[in-house]
């Protein structure tokens, strides 16, 4: 079967055209970096089947990142590659077809975008752009299918050019002068989404907008995925579903090892979704009656963010902020994406240039995002103690997040070079790609949880029967009880947490804990150790070496923030006080410590200079 | 007037003249639109060392301070006022 490989400048379009034509279901955004690696296809043509790749995005053939040397080795490998080229950017798109038409491969251009083009006042005369660079162009709008029917009708025709090389400045000074031949700008008025576009980058409104989009999403977030999961356990969980529970537990006895597997304990003779710690209780509960409400309505605020354009601005308004973490603003990225799941934000790390930055960004994102799964578990459940615990929670790890930002930039040699990243136009998210982005990750979240929420599940009561959850209670009593301040069980939940930690969470529930107590247990369990699907891929992206240094930073963060927290809290400070103490102090701190990457990268100037 | 791309204010356009710094740097810059020749506008910038937003034929561009204080950029015209027509 012949490979045909779809490669491009970032956010031109490549994902759509391959999802349009394989009909594979793949992630796409608004914003340079969705795909980091490629995704393999098929496309079936009257003749002939083909296999199709989606590269991920690059600027030129001689890599500088991981990321586009994935690109570049797949187009060695390649018999036909469509170079998906966006028609309102022409130049620089040309840079990568001049380097394609060099290689040994025969080369179609898909000129995507051609109706934004239009919009824009770029006119490409295409027929001259053929005759020209000797390939067949043919001009597509991939989100609407337009031309791609064409697209493939023109496969046989696809030319081998394999011109003679060119240095850079000639490449660039050839391509400036054929889209000097074929494109004519006219000029046309600013529309408002332009300037909106300006309004989100000027800070005088950008950071009040950035400000103003992140209340809104997290109050959407908790508000509408709250009323979603009380809907759920209203209407379904306590209603029909429990009256059937209640049939099968009947018709088991109520009692044995495969009762306690599917139904788990009783609670005063009743089934509790928290407590009884069953799979078809407490796992299905989790999953379908907590987690799934609140992920849905997050991966719906982000879809909208991701495919507006707006996530690329924020970066720009966070940078400074970042840069005093050893970070800069384009990491923003994975920190979001952490919030919906750490395995997506752990690969998108690699879009960062340095190891440096990804060991910080993995880190930081391991250590102090809590996933949407987790994050619906201590909403539901340290919420009921009141906002003033909630708070506390979130405002520990974003103390975390800051605190040892600021450790490892400055402990971390090297530095963190400043940003350069293209800021795609606004665009109108389009309702059936929001739709199917939705239902792509929500079924993607039922397929990879399931197993492991019913696994741990079935492990905890594994463990319970034989007695290891009380042996181990026992043995880790004196640092359980003495450092963190709560009973030896608890470290079942840290055992459990490594399969999955929304069950953990809800593990802490049968503890019959106090507030504070509660509080400690969700923050260590949100810091100390990766889940293992997220551990899984840091090992592939870090490497052992730096996983195993990330991983003790993990522990030792986890139990210091545990022990002060079982210090401060209630004892000393009012959670109320604490939470906004611990606030005040994360945005303090970096201030009065400034960046100490800034002064390594401008002492780096200077040599230059 | 030859102004580095932080030193341009909003709304000022030129023509980039020299970018300082390695090979690699230049042509991680290059790559993505900003070389020596082109004509860009500025936007707008972050205080206190934030990025910069330059405009380069139809779309923008973020830089970070580190990386905008080595681009320098040929002013020119200064507009005071960065009002849009």
């Amino acid at each position: 079967m012949r490979k045909i490989v779809l490669a491009g400048n970032p956010n031109v379009g490549k994902s759509v055209i391959f999802s349009q034509l394989t009909g594979a279901k793949v992630m796409i955004s608004n914003y340079s970096g969705t795909t980091v690696e490629f995704t393999r296809g098929q496309l079936n043509t009257e003749h002939e089947s083909f296999e199709v790749l989606d590269a991920p995005g690059t600027y030129s053939l001689e890599p500088t990142s991981k990321v586009e040397e994935v690109a570049s080795d797949l187009v060695e490998k390649a018999d036909i590659v469509i170079n998906v080229v966006d028609a309102t950017n022409l130049e620089r798109n040309l840079f990568l077809t001049t380097e394609l038409m060099e290689r040994d491969v025969p080369l179609i251009i898909a000129l995507n975008m051609i109706d934004e083009a239009g919009h824009k006042g770029v006119k490409i005369d295409v027929e001259k752009m053929e005759s020209e660079l000797g390939v067949p162009v043919i001009p597509t709008v991939a989100v609407s299918g337009e031309g791609l029917k064409d697209l493939v009708d023109s496969l046989s025709s696809s030319v081998n050019i394999d011109k003679n090389s060119l240095s850079i400045p000639d490449r660039w000074s050839y391509v400036g002068a054929l889209v000097g031949r074929i494109q004519e700008i006219v000029h046309r008025h600013h529309s408002w989404l332009e300037r909106l576009q300006d309004a989100s980058l000027n800070p005088l409104t950008g950071l009040p907008l950035a400000g103003l989009v992140l209340f809104l999403a997290f109050q959407l977030v908790i508000g509408l995925g709250d009323f979603l999961h009380e809907f759920m356990e209203d209407y379904i969980f306590e209603g029909p579903y429990e009256t059937l529970l209640v049939y099968l537990s009947e018709a088991m006895s109520g009692r044995g090892f495969l009762h306690d597997v599917l139904i788990g304990q009783l609670v005063e003779g009743k089934i509790d979704f928290e407590e009884s710690l069953g799979v078809l209780t407490t796992g299905v509960y989790v999953e379908l009656g907590v987690v799934l409400p609140f992920l849905a309505v997050f991966y719906l605020v982000l879809g909208f963010l991701e495919d507006s354009g707006y996530l690329p601005r924020l970066a720009v308004m966070v940078d400074r902020s970042m840069h005093r973490l050893g970070l800069h603003g384009y990491s923003i990225i994975p920190m979001v994406l952490g919030f919906g799941c750490n395995v997506p934000a752990a690969l998108a790390a690699r879009n960062l240039e340095s190891r440096r930055e990804r060991f910080i960004a993995c880190t930081l994102m391991a250590v102090a995002v809590p996933c949407m799964a987790q994050l619906a578990l201590i909403v539901g459940l340290v919420g009921r103690f009141g906002l003033e615990y909630l708070a506390v929670v979130f405002a520990s790890l974003f103390f975390i997040w800051v605190v040892l930002g600021l450790i490892i930039d400055r402990v971390m040699p090297g530095y963190t070079p400043s940003m350069v990243i293209e800021i795609p136009p606004y665009r109108i998210p389009s309702l059936k790609a929001q739709v199917k982005k939705l239902v792509m990750r929500i079924k993607g979240f039922l397929v990879h949880a399931t197993p492991y929420i019913l696994g741990g599940i079935l492990v905890i009561n594994i463990l319970y029967t034989l007695g290891i959850i009380d042996y181990l209670g026992m043995l880790f009593t004196p640092v359980v009880r003495g450092l963190l301040g709560l009973p030896g069980e608890a470290v079942s939940t840290l055992l459990i947490g490594f399969l999955r930690k929304d069950v953990a969470v809800a593990m802490l529930v049968p503890l019959g804990l106090t507030a504070r107590q509660f509080v400690i247990g969700a923050v260590v369990l949100a810091a100390y150790f990766p889940c293992a699907a997220t551990f899984t891929v840091m090992v592939k992206e870090m490497g052992v070496v730096d996983m195993f240094k990330s991983a003790v930073i993990m522990v030792a963060t986890a139990f210091s923030a545990g022990f002060l927290l079982n210090l401060l809290l209630d004892t000393i400070i009012p959670a109320a006080y604490l939470a906004a103490g611990l606030v005040a102090l994360s945005i303090i701190l970096p201030l009065l410590l400034g960046s100490s990457s800034d002064r390594r990268e401008l002492s780096d100037l200077d040599e230059i200079a | 007037m030859k102004l580095s791309l932080v030193e341009m204010k909003p709304g000022q356009s030129g023509v980039i003249s020299s970018i300082k710094g390695g090979a690699g740097f230049a042509a991680k810059l290059n790559q993505i639109g900003l070389r020596e020749g082109k004509s860009i506008k500025k936007i707008s910038s972050v205080f206190n060392r934030g990025p910069v937003t330059v405009n380069v034929d139809n779309f923008q561009i973020a830089v970070g301070y580190g990386k905008a204080i080595r681009i320098l950029v040929e002013v020119e015209s200064i507009e005071e006022n960065s009002s849009r027509g």
